[in-house]
């Protein structure tokens, strides 16, 4: 198979595949490098020297606003959303093992919290909120507004994990005797340890970015999307780029560590496996 | 797959039954019913959640589009004006009009696009390894910020950007285009680039499952790359463009951001509509636009899941 020749369509999909990549890559990549821009330079090509002066501008409180409080607001915010997610998605998936009465109305529930637009949960949760009398805040309306958000893709990732599961395992540890608390932490969590860092993932990156879900719901204090947002509207100097540099590298790194979680679980199941 | 589990499930209870002659049914039951409040407790905090985030909220929006505002503020009442001024307005039917026009596009092109690049992953690439990898390549991207990817088209396809540069540097144009960024053509590049994920991931799914079998059976049988393509593999494919196609549809049907933002302030959506009233004041009027939007979404959705039936995929 592997030495066969190619079809002349495998190169035309691949240069297609290539330009898409490319798409997606492309505009990001100019602002990396435009970040950098000198500090006469402007928003677009030529480089007019190369510095870091965009960079310490973030840092200094009157020229962009809160930046370091929208940071860690949104960073703090991530983390609940991503350790809420994890939890909710795993029990929903358990409980989505066995058919008990309402699961279908609550997966379709979950489905639509995927297709109902974001405005409106915005929207909602802000009206919600104000006919109750509570101020809206982040860590309360803005945090459940991601959560509708990041949820509906956590129990579709277990539910796919759990449809592929084979009960066999379960089964056989329960045959040794284990009980249903070590069935489970022994046997069942290690094997979706690997899918729990990929909902872990999804849940920190779809919050960190999260922009038209906060509008209504963040309150008096602004998470980092909604602050880069109102930048787009004043700023008009390298900083804007030099912030999304740096919002970048902080879902990249993200994104690393869950990789590197997932190797790393891989080789020591390796280690411990019998072959 | 879930009726394979039950059926085990059943063998299992098969198997338990002669050991109910030798001791009491008592225990299988008691534990069978404890797995059930297991199964109510486990499904709890999805449930209250989702109760109280979307059920609750989408409530408060139903009973506001009947409630009466002025300039300083809303008041409880019920009174159909705000639906009356929204669906009597032209406005309100232009604006929507254009938001589906975005919608075609941005489907058509992102369908297009998602389709072949999910064919090449599925049917080109012959290691899973190196599946996983190039997949992998397209994911990133989605999980970084929105309004960043949507900023970084400034420099590429700004008046003095690379594009127009290039072009004039080329001899191809004489003086820079302006259309290319702040307008609509600026807006559906925006959304494929955003959303064309969401068509790549399902139909990447639906393709690496088609039993390679069936293409070998229908190249023995004479058939031509093109009939293998319409025959078996664009059907077989269907599920995942369908809900794909639910993916592209809702979101652009609900954006404000992008549109905002690509077609600097030029055009509009329903979405963006929703977002001026709310920054406006006017909730019961963004609630009633907020209801007449969701209607229209589900139905979209209603008759994607029409033509097509995703809940085997599921």
């Amino acid at each position: 198979m592997s030495g066969e020749k190619r079809p002349f369509s495998f190169y035309v999909l691949a240069a297609f595949f290539g330009l898409f990549v490319l798409f997606l890559y492309g505009p990001m990549s100019t602002i990396l490098i435009l970040a950098f821009q000198g500090p006469n330079g402007g928003l677009t090509f030529p480089m007019n020297g190369v510095s870091l002066r965009w960079f310490q501008n973030l840092f200094e409180q009157q020229a962009v606003g809160d930046f370091g409080g929208a940071f860690t607001r949104s960073l703090i915010l991530g983390l609940m959303v991503m350790v809420t997610t994890v939890l909710v998605s795993l029990l929903a998936g358990l409980a989505f093992r066995r058919r008990f009465l309402g699961s279908t109305v609550l997966f379709y529930l979950t489905i639509s919290s995927l297709v109902v637009p974001s405005i409106l949960v915005s929207l909602g949760i802000g009206l919600a909120f104000q006919i109750v009398g509570w101020q809206p805040a982040w860590w309360s309306s803005g945090f459940g507004a991601h959560l509708t958000w990041t949820l509906p893709f956590g129990v579709l990732i277990m539910f796919a994990v759990f449809n592929r599961f084979s009960p066999a395992y379960e089964e056989a540890a329960r045959d040794l005797g284990a009980s249903d608390w070590q069935t489970f932490a022994h046997v069942v969590l290690p094997m979706i340890l690997p899918s729990l860092v990929g909902v872990g993932l999804f849940g920190f990156t779809l919050s960190y970015d999260e922009f038209a879900r906060t509008l209504m719901t963040s309150g008096s204090f602004n998470t980092l999307p909604l602050e880069i947002y109102g930048m787009t509207t004043n700023v008009t100097t390298p900083v804007l780029y030099a912030l999304g540099a740096v919002t970048t590298l902080v879902s990249a790194a993200a994104i690393l560590a869950a990789l590197a979680a997932i190797t790393l679980i891989g080789k020591q199941r390796k280690k411990l496996g019998p072959s | 797959m879930r009726s394979m589990v039950e059926e085990a499930r059943r063998s299992m209870t098969a198997i338990e039954a002669p050991s109910d002659i030798l001791e009491t049914p008592a225990p299988t039951m008691r534990r069978r019913a404890s797995r059930r409040l297991a199964s109510y407790l486990q499904a709890a905090p999805l449930a209250l959640i989702l109760g109280a985030f979307l059920l609750l909220p989408i409530a408060a929006i139903v009973i506001v589009s009947f409630w009466d505002y002025d300039s300083v503020q809303i008041y409880p009442d019920f009174v159909t004006l705000n639906y009356a001024e929204t669906l009597g307005s032209w406005v309100t039917w232009r604006t929507f009009f254009n938001t589906v026009k975005f919608v075609v596009l941005v489907w058509a092109i992102s369908l297009f696009v998602g389709f072949w690049v999910a064919y090449f992953l599925a049917f080109h690439v012959r290691t899973v390894k190196m599946q996983t990898a190039l997949f992998l390549l397209c994911t990133i991207p989605f999980l970084t910020s929105n309004i960043i990817r949507m900023i970084s088209w400034v420099p590429f396809l700004g008046r003095n950007g690379l594009l127009n540069s290039a072009l004039v540097d080329l001899g191809i144009v004489p003086a820079p285009l302006e259309f290319l960024l702040f307008s609509e053509f600026a807006v559906v590049l925006a959304m494929v680039h955003l959303y064309a994920l969401f068509m790549v991931t399902p139909i990447f799914n639906t393709l690496v499952r088609i039993d390679r079998s069936l293409v070998e059976a229908a190249r023995d049988a004479g058939a031509s790359a093109t009939q293998i393509l319409t025959n078996i593999i664009i059907p077989l494919a269907k599920p995942g463009i369908a809900i794909g196609s639910i993916f592209v549809v809702t979101l652009v049907m609900g954006d404000f951001i992008t549109v905002r933002f690509m077609s600097g302030g030029q055009s509009a959506s329903v979405g963006l509509m929703i977002a001026n009233q709310i920054s406006l004041l006017q909730y019961p009027a963004a609630a009633a636009n907020a209801v007449v939007l969701l209607a229209v979404v589900l139905m979209m959705v209603a008759a994607i899941l029409r033509i097509v039936d995703i809940r085997k995929e599921l």
